[in-house]
C-alpha cells in the first residue's frame, strides 16, 4: 500500500518533465567548493574571518594560484573599487583588532584547558560499595558519551553521563575503579587523550551518617 | 536563527520522520526550490530516511546521515544549509549586497534595501520581482559563493521604492553555528 502511494506521486512529475527535457534527465553534479582550512570559510571571505594572517599563510601554501587571485596588488585594487578609501581602512583596522582578540580569545581558551582539573570521585554507596564519578573530560574535548561507553566496556560495568546537582555533566561508573581509571588516562587509552597526568585529582566521598 | 546556537541545550531530540511526512516535504521543496527532481533524489535519496532535529523556539532542522541538509522555523518555507547551497547555487533565487554590507552580514545583521540597491548591490529585474517572504541566496558584492540565505520582508519592487529599513531577514550566514555544525 505505501510503496504504490508512493509511486503515484513520484511518478507524474518525471512523465512530465520528460519529453522536453533530454531523455535520461541525470542529476545535476554539486559545485565542489573549496573551503580555508584554518577559518571553515570560502578563501574568498577570509579577509572578514578573524584568522586572516594564518588564512593568507595556508591558502599560499595549498593553492598558490587562488592566493594570487585573492591577494595580489590587483585584486585588492579591484576591491576598492566602490568603497571609499577611508571605509577601507576602517575595514582594515577592525580585522586587524579582531584577529588580535580571537588570538588573546584562543589563548585563554588554551590556558584555561591546561588549567583545567579532572576529578575522580570515589563515593561510597553502602559500605562495601562504590561508585567512581569522573567530572571535568569535556574540558580536554572528550565526548563523554564515548568516554562512557569506553569505560563500560573496559570494565565490563554500568558507565553513564549523569548531571550533577550543580549542572554539570560527569560519567559515573559502577563500582570502585578509581585506580583504573587514573592509569587509562595516564596511558590515554581510546579516546582519553590529551590530558596532562597532573591535571588528575582522586577525591574520595564517604557516605554522611544519618543520610539515607 | 542561528547566531547562537549550541547543540547540547538546544537540540530537544532526534526523530526519524515518517515515509508520508517525507513525501509532503519533498513535495514541498519541489515546488518551492528550483531543483529537479533528480538532483533532489542524489541529495536525498528516496531509500534514505530524513530525520528530524527539533530544536529550541520551533526551529526543526531535518538531517540525512546526520548533516543537516535543510531547515525550517514553524510552518514557514525550507531552507537549505549553506553547505547545501554553495554545492547547488541555483536552487534559491538570488540577491546580492555591496561590499560595505558583509561585515555586518558575517555579524548576522539583517539585511538593509540600500545595501540592496546599490552600485554593489543586485535585486532580481522587475519583470522577475520577489514577493516579501521569499528565500533568497544573499550573495556578496565580488565574491562567487552565497554568504548567506534570508528571507524577504518586502517585495523586491517595494525595496526599490522604499529604500529603507529591512529587506531581507537573515536566517543562516558563513560562520554562525549551524554552519559550524558539520554534523548532528
Amino acid at each position: 500500500m505505501p510503496s504504490k502511494k508512493n509511486a503515484t506521486p513520484a511518478n507524474p512529475a518525471p512523465a512530465v518533465e520528460d519529453p522536453d527535457a533530454p531523455p535520461p534527465p541525470d542529476p545535476v553534479p554539486p559545485v565542489q567548493v573549496l573551503y580555508c582550512a584554518v577559518c571553515t570559510f570560502p578563501p574568498e571571505y577570509c579577509e572578514f574571518g578573524a584568522s586572516l594572517t594564518r588564512c593568507k599563510e595556508w591558502l599560499k601554501e595549498e593553492h598558490p594560484d587562488l592566493y594570487d587571485k585573492y591577494y595580489s596588488e590587483d585584486a585588492l585594487t579591484a576591491k576598492l573599487g566602490t568603497l571609499s578609501v577611508e571605509a577601507q581602512s576602517k575595514l582594515e583596522k577592525d580585522t586587524a583588532k579582531k584577529e588580535a582578540k580571537a588570538e588573546a580569545k584562543a589563548d585563554a581558551a588554551l590556558k584555561k584547558k591546561m588549567a583545567s582539573q579532572v576529578t575522580i570521585k570515589r563515593i561510597e554507596r553502602n559500605k562495601r560499595k562504590h561508585v567512581t564519578s569522573i567530572h571535568g573530560l569535556e574540558a580536554f574535548g572528550i565526548d563523554l558519551k564515548k568516554a562512557a561507553k569506553q569505560f563500560s566496556s573496559k570494565f565490563a560495568t554500568g558507565s553513564s553521563v549523569t548531571k550533577n546537582p550543580q549542572g554539570l555533566e560527569e560519567i559515573v561508573v559502577q563500582g570502585d575503579v578509581s585506580d583504573e581509571i587514573v592509569e587509562m588516562i595516564e596511558a590515554g587509552v581510546g579516546v582519553l587523550k590529551g590530558i596532562p597526568a597532573d591535571n588528575v585529582e582522586v577525591v574520595e566521598e564517604k557516605k554522611k551518617k544519618g543520610a539515607e | 536563527m542561528f547566531k547562537k546556537f549550541s547543540p547540547t541545550t538546544d537540540i530537544a531530540g532526534h526523530t526519524p520522520v515518517k515515509t508520508s511526512i517525507q513525501r509532503g516535504i519533498r513535495a514541498g521543496i519541489l515546488s518551492q526550490w528550483k531543483i529537479e527532481p533528480e538532483t533532489l533524489e542524489a541529495i536525498w535519496p528516496k531509500k534514505e530516511g530524513l530525520v528530524l532535529v527539533k530544536c529550541r523556539e520551533h526551529i526543526s532542522i531535518y538531517t540525512v546521515h546526520n548533516e543537516p541538509l535543510l531547515f525550517q522555523h514553524f510552518d514557514g518555507p525550507y531552507y537549505p544549509t549553506l553547505q547545501l547551497l554553495h554545492k547547488y547555487p541555483y536552487i534559491l533565487p538570488m540577491v546580492k549586497v555591496d561590499r560595505g554590507a558583509i561585515r555586518f552580514l558575517l555579524a548576522g545583521a539583517h539585511m538593509m534595501c540600500p545595501g540592496l540597491t546599490s552600485v554593489g548591490g543586485y535585486l532580481p529585474p522587475a519583470d522577475a520581482s520577489l514577493p516579501a517572504g521569499t528565500p533568497v541566496a544573499i550573495h556578496a558584492e565580488g565574491k562567487d559563493n552565497a554568504v548567506g540565505i534570508g528571507i524577504t520582508k518586502l517585495g523586491t519592487e517595494e525595496m526599490r521604492k522604499v529604500n529603507k529599513g529591512v529587506g531581507v531577514e537573515l536566517a543562516t550566514y558563513l560562520g554562525d553555528d549551524l554552519w559550524a555544525l558539520q554534523t548532528l
